[in-house]
């Protein structure tokens, strides 16, 4: 193996146990548990809570990751086409790659243009 | 057989170096947030613990290692533990693969030692994958503390990351597409001379990758997740010690590697160019020295920008923050990608 793997080990072993060290470290550095009525309940800027967290909230977060996901399966798509596009304009080809990609970019604007008139990215509606 | 000990041991010192480098940074950082703000509200700031407060934030750190770690009755107990511990391991992995210098020759060593973790071929794809996780620690924390405000938070910071995601795929994009290649080290290499620095050649792409830093790493103006005005402590309402701080060091190690990201793809990285190479003379392990001060110096610098716009501009509102991002970030990151692609083929020559 060579440097690049042996660092991303090292890297990597470094990176999970230093959580580990710190938590082990305050848990027997720091005092030990004391049980009070303030630690029993979830903090609500001192009422009593009156409901659970596990509430519903805004269904705007659900479409956010929807669209995101969309867009970014996209954005997935161009990382390879980038990278290749230097490579295919040198050997000419650069405008036949280049206007390929755009009817797929072209068909996700329509996409995004619908989204956008819809009023999906409208928070406040 | 033979073991060969030599890379190991080369490895070893490197990424204890590194990480050093970035905790020390993290430190230094707390102090210089502390210090900045306080120039900036006429305040002192941290000034008793040692030479101008240096020493304020080992002693904060000692502190945190004391006090009480609260475990809440109420949590889900292996994901409010395991949380932080995420958000700390995904910051640490993502500066892998920035390149700080060329690479360094010893005689008792027989390869040339780059002066980076990891050199691989999808560079950029390993650091967004491994920044990208970070949100997990995030989101977890925010769920399993079982309390509203860290719901709300952890929600958040889950819905910004994601949409602020797309922005920064494209701002990264259209340097890939400048460069052809995914390896920061070539990107660096691309840009030796001061002219062919992508931020001239790719205007709209650094603003883009910018904004989108400032929003992954939740800075303010886009410290929605953790708004203390109306979230309490956010995500981390419910932390306390070391777990807490080690939300803490995850941010501020994630705005290292988010500025390491912006100097590398677009001002340059640790490259002198070479005609300031020649005026000095610079070769050898001299010359990687010089490139790592010159990294290190471009980073300090950014690093600034981050603290002043912290303290200059007041928090945006959520619904604001959703309309930079989609509405203009993405539309303007597409324009940036159509155009890199449309000079790299019109004008092959220029790159």
């Amino acid at each position: 193996m060579g440097q690049t793997a042996y660092s991303l080990l090292v890297l990597l072993a470094v990176a999970v146990a230093t959580p580990v060290g710190i938590l082990a470290a305050s848990h027997f550095l720091g005092p030990s548990r004391r049980k009070r009525v303030t630690d029993l309940t979830p903090y609500e800027c001192g009422s009593k809570p009156f409901t659970n967290a596990r509430g519903r909230f805004s269904i705007k977060f659900y479409l956010v990751a929807m669209l995101f996901i969309i867009f970014d399966i996209e954005a997935v798509f161009l990382f390879p086409w980038a990278v290749e596009l230097k490579n295919q304009a040198t050997s000419g080809a650069g405008l036949f790659v280049f206007f390929e990609m755009m009817v797929f970019i072209g068909i996700l604007i329509v996409a995004f243009a619908y989204v956008w008139g819809r009023g999906a990215l409208d928070w406040d509606r | 057989m033979d073991f060969d000990f030599m890379p190991l041991i080369v490895a070893v010192v490197k990424v204890s170096v590194v990480v050093g480098a970035l905790f020390g940074g993290v430190s230094i950082m707390t102090w210089v947030e502390r210090r900045g703000s306080a120039i900036m509200q006429l305040r002192r700031g941290p000034n008793r613990v040692g030479p101008f407060g240096l020493f304020q934030p080992i002693a904060d750190g000692l502190k945190f290692f004391f006090k009480e770690d609260i475990l809440p009755p109420f949590v889900h107990k292996p994901t409010f533990i395991m949380a932080p511990a995420i958000a700390l391991v995904c910051a640490m992995l993502a500066f892998a693969v920035i390149p700080f210098g060329g690479s360094l020759n010893f005689e008792f060593f027989d390869e040339a030692i780059p002066l980076v973790i990891a050199d691989v071929d999808g560079g950029v794809l390993l650091l967004m994958a491994a920044a990208g996780m970070g949100v997990y620690g995030i989101m977890l924390a925010g769920w399993s503390s079982n309390n509203k405000f860290s719901q709300l938070g952890g929600l958040r910071a889950a819905s910004q990351v994601i949409s602020y995601e797309l922005a920064l795929g494209l701002g990264v994009i259209s340097v890939l597409v400048l460069a052809g290649s995914m390896r920061l080290v070539e990107i660096v290499q691309m840009q030796e001379q001061f002219l062919h620095w992508n931020i001239f050649r790719a205007p709209l792409g650094f603003l883009v990758l910018m904004v989108a830093g400032f929003a992954e790493t939740n800075r303010l103006p886009f410290d929605l997740p953790e708004a203390e005005s109306e979230l309490v402590g956010g995500y981390h309402t419910e932390y306390s010690s070391m777990k807490f701080s080690m939300f803490f060091m995850a941010e501020y190690i994630a705005m290292i590697t988010s500025s390491a990201l912006l100097v590398t793809l677009y001002l340059g990285g640790y490259s002198i160019p070479p005609r300031v190479v020649e005026l000095f003379g610079l070769q050898g392990n001299l010359l990687a020295f010089a490139q790592m001060g010159v990294f290190v110096a471009k980073l300090a610098c950014f690093l600034w920008f981050f603290v002043w716009i912290r303290w200059s501009l007041p928090r945006f509102r959520f619904d604001q923050l959703m309309q930079i991002g989609w509405k203009s970030l993405i539309p303007l990151g597409f324009l940036q990608v159509i155009a890199s692609a449309l000079f790299v083929i019109l004008k092959p020559e220029w790159f």
